[in-house]
């Protein structure tokens, strides 16, 4: 896994709660974390109190590869607010292994320009105080020269 | 599911008036004061006078944050004009900015209220003063000690605090799946400025080239700065009342003939099932179950642009062209024109008009509906229309029609 950057952007930070904090703090142990109904085994996101399919509230989190597949983007050219670098990209990307969940999120580590829909990311950690932001970069064989 | 429809309850109710108050990019006034203007404009396009009003329906209500986003709510405006109601409701949770006037069709059809008065008033414009769209960025731009709470904790720490982006990203995904081009989504743009430069209460009215909007500047990819609405201040007002008072109502009311309101997918803008679409999708598709007219009865559409692909997913969500075909349908913008098969924004949309949010479509489909569009009323004394607002999970619309 790629090193965080030395001093990470101003970001805004998530208010972290007992529902969402194994989301949030995974990180902290390199993983992450994406909530699972232990009984129809339906990967929850948001984190929920109960499952929606089956109604169970056998809920886990559970820990992903962090592989994901970058379904949709947008490069961001506005400063919006203090925040990274511009041009940053913001995308959606698939869970590889924790179908049908997806996450908002930056792909970091790479020119913007150059993010595509399909590309194959992996998660990364920017840690901000007592949260570690689940971000995405492109897979090691795509950064591969 | 049970389809079967004893009565379509909205055609109890008419529109009975629609008014504005002043519109302007920085106008510094009170907004309840433009509130008000647009309320009281309203009634006596009616006929009616505020002792008449027993009815308040609006969105979002009183909201501190973001700034400029809401003039006034229901109850700034009862004391305002000290009206007596048997109903009223605001509320951000609707289907969209119109779901307060779908809320007060059915106050009107079950009873509770003859006329409503429903207004939106936003004031963006002033709020946002010289620090641009960063002014009124949810969590004050991150100022203090703010932590994102609900919804936002899955966008904010990412730097995504605008609908552009979200919005965008959909627009990306459409491109990746059907072809659609930025060339094409150029289209909805320069429609609305030509419509604008007839609408004399537009905020830009200037002729635009697909030269000019090439060479505006990147917002967030796909979008320009002329995808993006543009922030303004002012309010909108329409009066929704009981059909059976049309004798007493000063001009030929505008009949409800069907309202659709359905969210069925996930309300989240990344778990949304299909984000080529959007909550329109479900909210035409339920419209059309609610009337015997069809698409292509409909001669004019006025449908939310807060930011361009928006107006591109409504043309498919009400069957106005194929599923992801919305890019060929408005390339050269001759289907979408003034004079053409579909006219599309004709006061100039969100886009050019100003971000009235919603509201400003509705009172363009009745003020068309009635033939008092001045410069800009369509040719043919058209009869039926398309009002609809909201974009991503959240979406609501009217099909109105004049003397069936």
């Amino acid at each position: 896994m790629a090193e965080a950057p030395v001093a990470p952007p101003f970001r805004i930070l998530p208010r972290v709660t007992e529902r969402n904090s194994p989301f949030w703090t995974g990180g902290a142990e390199g993983e992450l974390r994406i909530q699972r109904c232990q009984d129809c085994h339906e990967f929850l996101h948001p984190p929920a109190v109960i499952c929606p399919v089956c109604h169970s509230k056998r809920l886990e989190f559970e820990v992903v590869s962090g592989r994901a597949t970058v379904f949709t983007f947008s490069v961001n050219y506005q400063q919006w607010m203090p925040g990274p670098e511009l041009p940053y990209v913001v995308a959606i990307v698939a869970l590889d292994d924790a179908a049908p969940v997806r996450l908002t999120t930056n792909i970091v580590n790479c020119d913007p320009e150059s993010v595509e829909i399909g590309m194959p990311v992996q998660v990364i950690f920017e840690q901000h105080d007592d949260v570690w932001i689940p971000l995405f970069e492109p897979s090691a064989a795509q950064a591969a020269p | 599911m049970n389809t079967e429809v004893n009565e379509i309850i909205e055609r109890r109710v008419v529109v009975s008036g629609a008014g504005q108050s002043e519109i302007g990019r920085r106008l510094h006034r009170d907004p309840l004061e433009l509130t008000v203007d647009a309320c009281l404009a309203a009634i006596e396009d009616a006929g009616l006078t505020t002792h008449d009003i027993d009815g308040i329906g609006t969105y979002p209500g009183p909201m501190d944050t973001p700034s400029g986003f809401s003039g006034a709510g229901v109850t700034d405006v009862q004391d305002a004009l000290r009206l007596e109601l048997g109903w009223y409701t605001s509320g951000i949770e609707q289907p969209g900015q119109l779901g307060s006037v779908v809320n007060a069709c059915l106050a009107v059809a079950s009873g509770l209220a003859t006329h409503v008065l429903c207004f939106r008033s936003v004031y963006e414009g002033s709020a946002q003063g010289d620090k641009g769209r960063a002014g009124v960025m949810p969590g004050g731009g991150g100022s203090g000690n703010f932590r994102a709470p609900g919804y936002m904790q899955w966008t904010l720490p990412f730097a995504a605090p605008s609908a552009a982006i979200w919005i965008a990203m959909m627009a990306q995904r459409h491109f990746y799946e059907f072809g659609t081009t930025r060339e094409q989504l150029a289209w909805i743009a320069i429609n609305a400025r030509k419509n604008a430069a007839l609408n004399p209460k537009a905020i830009y009215r200037d002729p635009m080239s697909l030269d000019d909007y090439f060479a505006a500047r990147m917002i967030t990819t796909p979008f320009c700065l002329f995808d993006c609405d543009a922030p303004c201040d002012g309010a909108t007002a329409v009066i929704v009342s009981r059909a059976d008072t049309a004798v007493d109502l000063r001009k030929p009311p505008i009949q409800v003939e069907a309202v659709g309101t359905a969210m069925r997918g996930r309300p989240s803008w990344d778990q949304w099932d299909d984000l080529t679409t959007m909550a329109c999708r479900d909210a035409g598709a339920q419209l059309w179950t609610r009337t015997e007219l069809q698409p292509s009865d409909v001669q004019l559409a006025e449908m939310y642009d807060g930011f361009s692909f928006i107006t591109m997913a409504w043309l498919e969500a009400m069957g106005f062209c194929g599923r992801g075909e919305s890019g060929p349908f408005v390339e050269g913008g001759t289907r979408i024109a003034r004079d053409g098969e579909l006219p599309l924004n004709t006061h100039g949309g969100q886009l050019s008009a100003g971000r009235l949010h919603g509201y400003g479509f509705l009172h363009e489909a009745c003020v068309q509906l009635r033939g008092e569009a001045g410069e800009r009323q369509l040719p043919g004394d058209p009869e039926v229309g398309v009002a609809a607002a909201g974009g991503g999970p959240i979406a609501g619309c009217l099909l109105l029609t004049r003397s069936r």
